[in-house]
């Protein structure tokens, strides 16, 4: 019995305290430096929450990695009998499949983590409400997770362009620059849409179908040539739209063209502002989260 | 002493009420925003649609390093407000706090896990999500294994694991972080016994290291052992801050937690419907005095008052009895066949429920009063926690202990009859007493 008998008198082994709170709690808590501090402190619960996203997944579907590839390579498949074939939508001297492939890749990269960090916060809902963390640990970890399918898809990329002879070249240096500014991309019209999502659930409906019309919109089953070619006054406005930076840049880089380094700059910039202007909208309502959700 | 936690006038407003749903769809909120601009983003203090309550209202206090504090009140009274605000879950409307030492908070064992994984996986996620970091998982990793005592299992998805086994893992990763500033809430509630036991003489062992802990329990036995300071919160304020025991004490004997005798003076306010009021509730001894302390040996009464308005109805007064875990001890109803049989003439009825000596085990009871039809089955009121009374054993040596004085659970306590057979292995030959 002797075990549970607690002595009441604290034995303090006297540790000296900061001279400073480590933490202080006080409403309306800014967005600033500090918090950039703190979500930087927590880059291993990303790193964990990634991690557990991708490892879950693949045990969960019984095709595993398999479905990662197979969705960018049906979707190619189709396209390239109805557009490629039939249609003869130009692919500005490539094989139609290997251009539709290496849009799609990015494309799908960028589609998917918004989707899916969108559906983070409330899927965590368990999380948000038990512990503390940044709360932009969760749309970045969903980010991040998609950047492994990624990956993979990237390999069958490699499969494709060798099976059609198109030969790689020193420009692929930037397909990881790429990546990572479609992943800003991602984070920024990701976080904005999982902030919003969390008072207004109906996020999620409006969602898939804003997705479907941006890839319209975008450089995936054409290449961007073909807007330039055909409006090159609307094209300046087309130019706002990121997607078509990324793609093309990942074309250029893929299949060894010169880069529009202007057009990146740009996309750059506004992946950035983006970014910005969402990590701001997200630090001011994540405060409510925990009472929502 | 410096204090490692000050808190100062920490405040939460909640919105209550069915108007307004906590989240909205996007429609109303264009529809709304038409009249109300930007009402989305200013978080207006007082809202057109829907309450607001204070679930926190002015909270202030201090904690030196070491010491271990239990947070007691009814439910509701802004405990589990005041730790999410404390853990930075949820930002409090007004007040500060100013922390100084790492904070861990453990409002659940197990956030985080995910079924798939295996439990050396799911070591690892909810060590990070408890905000250790990787290289210090790595190094305690064996020790937390060692403690949860399911080594065999590490690498099964823990989906196919016992709820004992997942607990016990999931408590043994949370045992093993390193805070200066601990903050628990009700864990302690799951588990069985040992599992429990594990828990206690870890934050106990959490505040020998010099760890501030912050307990909030519903358990007055769990507060009292572990907690030399309390701090008696209601309707979001502190009522009484100071050694546990007087604080306890004074929540379980004052108005703010229950006493031994309720009584309704007012028919307007008192439980009930039209057929049947509530009166009076109280715990006498066999002498008939009211009291809330009952010798363990002796019988208690337990007694309801109540009126009836209409006459024609068949009615069963009803006790629940719950002790300070919040485990229902018993159910008791009048089985009466004289009043059970037949509808009740209009009038004020007093029934009383005798619950035998050496029956209860030590510690806190709290009584629920009813009375209800039981064809078809119609509660007429129920008045939660309407009572409470403390039964206590004074060792004398007569009582179910016997001359035993330590630890002695169990949720009732008989003093049973025994019989002993022997048979002597000296000469083999058969005794019986």
């Amino acid at each position: 019995m002797s075990e549970t008998i607690i002595s009441h008198a604290p034995s303090v082994k006297t540790r000296p305290l900061p001279e400073h709170p480590l933490v202080t709690i006080e409403p309306g808590r800014g967005f600033g430096g500090a918090w950039l501090r703190e979500v930087w402190a927590y880059r291993e619960l990303l790193v964990f929450l990634a991690w557990r996203d991708v490892k879950v997944r693949y045990k969960q579907t019984a095709l595993g990695v398999l479905w990662v590839v197979m969705q960018p390579l049906l979707m190619t498949l189709i396209f390239s009998v109805f557009l490629g074939k039939l249609a003869r939508v130009p692919s500005d001297g490539l094989p139609y499949p290997v251009m539709v492939f290496a849009g799609l890749l990015p494309w799908t990269f960028f589609s998917n983590a918004v989707t899916q960090s969108v559906t983070s916060i409330v899927g965590n809902a368990n999380l948000i409400t038990k512990v503390y963390f940044p709360r932009l640990i969760i749309p970045a970890a969903a980010v991040v997770a998609r950047l492994f399918d990624f990956a993979v898809a990237l390999i069958i990329l490699f499969g494709l362009m060798a099976f059609y002879g198109v030969s790689p070249t020193w420009n692929m240096a930037m397909v990881p620059v790429l990546a990572l500014l479609a992943a800003i991309l991602a984070l920024g019209c990701g976080t904005f849409a999982a902030a919003l999502n969390v008072r207004y659930r109906d996020i999620g409906v409006v969602l898939p179908v804003m997705i479907q019309l941006w890839m319209f919109a975008s450089p995936i089953l054409y290449p961007a040539r073909l807007v330039r070619d055909a409006w090159p006054r609307a094209y300046r406005l087309y130019e706002l739209n990121p997607i078509v930076g990324i793609v093309d840049g990942f074309r250029s880089a893929l299949f060894g063209r010169a880069f529009d380094w202007s057009a990146l700059g740009k996309t750059t910039l506004i992946a950035m502002l983006i970014l910005t202007a969402s990590a701001y909208f997200f630090r001011r309502v994540e405060r409510g989260f925990a009472d929502v959700i | 002493m410096r204090p490692i936690i000050k808190a100062e006038g920490l405040a939460k407003q909640y919105r209550v009420g069915t108007s307004e749903p906590s989240y909205r769809t996007l429609r109303d909120a264009i529809a709304g925003a038409a009249v109300a601009p930007f009402k989305l983003l200013s978080r207006s203090r007082r809202s057109s649609r829907g309450e607001t309550v204070w679930a926190l209202d002015g909270v202030s206090f201090d904690a030196q390093p070491g010491e271990v504090i239990g947070i007691i009140g009814r439910n509701g009274a802004g405990k589990s407000t005041l730790l999410k605000v404390l853990s930075r879950i949820t930002e409090p409307t007004r007040g500060r706090a100013d922390l100084y030492g790492r904070v861990s908070s453990l409002l659940e064992v197990g956030t985080g896990f995910h079924p798939e994984l295996t439990g050396r996986e799911n070591v690892y996620l909810n060590g990070a999500i408890l905000g250790m970091a990787r290289t210090e998982i790595k190094r305690k990793f064996d020790e937390i294994v060692a403690f949860s005592g399911i080594e065999k299992f590490i690498d099964t998805p823990v989906k196919w694991y016992s709820s004992g086994m997942y607990l016990r893992l999931a408590f043994s990763v949370a045992a093993h972080l390193e805070p200066e500033i601990l903050i628990v809430d009700e864990v302690l509630a799951v588990g069985d016994a040992s599992f429990q036991r594990k828990c206690l003489n870890k934050m106990q062992s959490v505040s020998e290291q010099g760890r501030t802990v912050l307990f909030v329990s519903h358990d007055m036995t769990a507060v009292t052992r572990l907690c030399p300071r309390a701090i008696l919160l209601d309707h979001g304020k502190v009522l009484s801050d100071g050694p546990a025991h007087d604080v306890v004490s004074a929540y379980l004997t004052s108005g703010v937690g229950t006493t031994a005798a309720r009584v309704w003076d007012d028919p307007a306010s008192a439980p009930g419907n039209d057929i049947t009021r509530l009166r009076a509730v109280r715990v006498r001894t066999e002498d008939g005095r009211v009291t809330d302390a009952v010798d363990i040996r002796r019988s208690i009464g337990i007694e309801i008052e109540f009126e009836v308005l209409q006459s024609g109805h068949r009615l069963t007064p009803n006790f629940h009895v719950f002790n300070e875990k919040g485990v229902n001890v018993f159910i008791t109803k009048d089985l009466d066949r004289e009043w059970q049989d037949r509808p009740r003439p209009t009038g004020v009825y007093t029934s009383t429920a005798w619950i035998p000596g050496n029956f209860l085990a030590e510690g806190t009871l709290l009584v629920g009063a009813a009375v209800s039809t039981l064809d078809p089955v119609t509660i007429h009121f129920f008045e939660r926690d309407a009572v409470a009374f403390h039964v206590v054993d004074s060792l004398d040596g007569d009582s179910a202990r016997g001359e035993y004085a330590g630890r002695y659970p169990g949720v009732i306590r008989p003093a049973l009859k025994w019989t002993t057979d022997f048979k002597s292995a000296a000469n083999g030959t058969e005794a019986s007493r």
